[in-house]
């Protein structure tokens, strides 16, 4: 991996944005990487729209600002296209991953990509959390998608520390650790390009 | 036995306080500092201490019940950020001038108004007078290693003087990382059994602490408070020369970065450091000698280490995370100018406020003060004071 690999993450307070991003880091860490997991704090709150990022290199990472350019944009929540410019900044050769119904093909449509090479993947993590987890939690299952996407980290080393983790967030709802997994797993399989 | 673990500055504070196993905590939340105190509060609940945890009602108790056990003999701690600094101010001074040996994390944040919880450093410069040791981290690592060894610093009996570790709020606080921890057995020994001079609770050796120190003796003591923080320097070192052995991470009062043959240089306090070496990397590739001093202990300043560094430079910025209102710079800026005073050749220095409450710092930023560095050094004339990054 050449440099630092940066990621964005847009989703609303309590969607899960910075608990991603914080698994996607761990990850990372768990397969001997250097990472960053960090949110934007501002006055937001339940619903308004959140920012968090992760920084994840061969070598440790000195920068201590937020991201400028990702590489990887993951939205948790399409409701704000509009409200929130989600290709901000994005590398050119970057990728953007859409939690929705929709096909990337809707969405290149919908992004202004300034003639930039951005791949476009989508996959509806709100209807697999709903069907595996039992609720409208996008965060584990874009983080799936991501994994796939992104391809730095080894899948099996990932799924062990997002269920290590998981296990420590889920202590009192053990039943949700697998579902979480379930939902990941899904996600690998349903994301389209 | 070296731990790799990915961790918030907060969580690497409160695991190094597990580790330490202090005989008391007393403290009172307040953001960014908050999870610390809620995660060694875990520790607590779940017996992985012997603490005695105290929640008090406010910080100026917090400090207070602190300043009470660690008079009893006890190794006792707290940690605080911003406002709640500023509500323990009376007893701040308190405990430096009873000589205590308390360790407290401040989690660096704007001091209010208007009302601000991100990161900047006037909090703690604000006390840079108190009579505390200050001890600054640039990120989850040095905020873990600077305080485990704080406590043998302030708990060696010839300095007997609290410290505080500071590490830049949300920014580091709430950032994760991946450190190195060590296992616990290594850091208790490093750290050793806490044996005070003198306790409250040796009756056979009864004692009065905090008395009234009139005309008559009152000079004295502050004169040897002074010593006690002049000689803290020799102690810091010593302290970081055998963590280094123990881990291989090497501290001392200020960290050089390409300064052997540096033209231009930046001095700075914190997480801004890290990115300033990555501007610094990127200059040197095109041939620009740029360099960083970043001072990690603040008090006692370490003024012969910045002149010796900055003697062969032309050109010096000096970063401040904080206005004093003083119209001549922050207070490290005033602090360096007067460390250079005594020096025949000394580099052109101009001072830049920056990141205040939390306004982040870019690479742009830092390399916008090394390009006004190298106008400075061709002859252009600069403004000695600048706040970078302002909108007018």
């Amino acid at each position: 991996m050449a440099e630092i690999l940066e990621i964005r993450w847009h989703g609303r307070g309590g969607q899960g944005a910075k608990t991603a991003a914080l698994l996607m880091g761990e990850s990372a860490a768990e397969a001997g990487k250097y990472v960053q997991a960090f949110p934007e704090y501002g006055p937001e709150r339940m619903g308004a729209p959140v920012t968090a990022y992760n920084r994840i290199s061969n070598n440790p990472i000195r920068l201590h600002c937020s991201v400028q350019n990702p590489k990887y944009v993951v939205v948790l929540d399409p409701t704000f296209l509009g409200a929130v410019d989600f290709t901000n900044g994005i590398l050119d050769g970057g990728a953007i991953l859409i939690n929705t119904s929709e096909t990337p093909a809707d969405w290149k449509q919908k992004l202004s990509l300034d003639g930039k090479n951005i791949r476009i993947y989508t996959v509806d993590a709100s209807k697999i959390s709903k069907e595996e987890v039992g609720g409208n939690f996008p965060n584990t299952p874009m983080l799936g998608a991501l994994i796939k996407v992104t391809n730095v980290l080894p899948v099996e080393e990932a799924l062990n520390a997002i269920r290590s983790k998981l296990t420590i967030k889920f202590r009192n709802k053990p039943e949700l650790i697998d579902r979480n997994l379930k939902a990941i797993q899904r996600s690998f399989e349903e994301v389209l390009s | 036995m070296k731990i790799r673990h990915s961790l918030t500055g907060n969580e690497a504070m409160a695991e190094a306080m597990r580790q330490i196993n202090p005989d008391v905590v007393a403290a009172y939340p307040i953001t960014p500092q908050t999870e610390i105190v809620q995660l060694f509060s875990n520790s607590v609940a779940d017996g992985k201490v012997n603490t005695e945890f105290v929640t008090v009602e406010s910080e100026h108790s917090a400090m207070s019940a602190t300043i009470g056990a660690s008079a009893a003999g006890a190794r006792a701690m707290t940690a605080t950020s911003a406002n709640g600094l500023a509500y323990m101010w009376e007893v701040v001074y308190i405990a430096a001038s009873m000589r205590l040996p308390i360790v407290m994390p401040v989690v660096n944040r704007a001091l209010s108004g208007p009302i601000n919880i991100h990161c900047d450093h006037s909090d703690t410069m604000g006390a840079r007078d108190s009579g505390w040791i200050q001890i600054y981290s640039e990120n989850s690592q040095e905020a873990y290693d600077n305080l485990i060894q704080a406590m043998r610093v302030a708990e060696h009996s010839e300095i007997q003087l609290p410290v505080m570790v500071c590490m830049d709020g949300f920014i580091i606080s709430h950032g994760m990382e991946v450190i190195e921890m060590e296992d616990d057995d290594t850091v208790r020994k490093f750290i050793g059994e806490h044996k005070a001079n003198y306790s409250l609770l040796d009756v056979k050796n009864p004692i009065t602490m905090g008395p009234l120190d009139l005309q008559d003796f009152y000079f004295e003591h502050k004169k040897q408070q002074a010593e006690a923080m002049k000689n803290s320097a020799a102690v810091i070192r010593d302290v970081a020369k055998e963590w280094e052995k123990l881990t291989g991470r090497s501290y001392d009062m200020i960290e050089e970065y390409r300064m052997e043959d540096a033209e231009i240089a930046i001095v700075a306090i914190g997480s801004a450091t890290g990115t300033a070496k990555v501007v610094i990397d990127g200059l040197r590739e095109k041939g620009v000698k740029a360099g960083l001093v970043k001072i990690r202990v603040f008090r006692p300043f370490p003024k012969e280490e910045i002149a010796k560094a900055l003697a062969n430079t032309k050109a010096v910025a000096i970063m401040d995370r904080a206005e004093s209102f003083a119209d001549f710079g922050g207070p490290l800026f005033r602090d360096i100018r007067a460390s250079l005073y005594d020096h025949d050749v000394r580099p052109k220095m101009v001072s830049y406020v920056y990141g205040l409450g939390g306004r982040d710092v870019m690479p742009e930023d830092i390399a916008s003060v090394y390009a006004d560095l190298e106008r400075l050094v061709k002859g252009e004339q600069l403004p000695m004071l600048n706040h970078l990054g302002v909108r007018e």
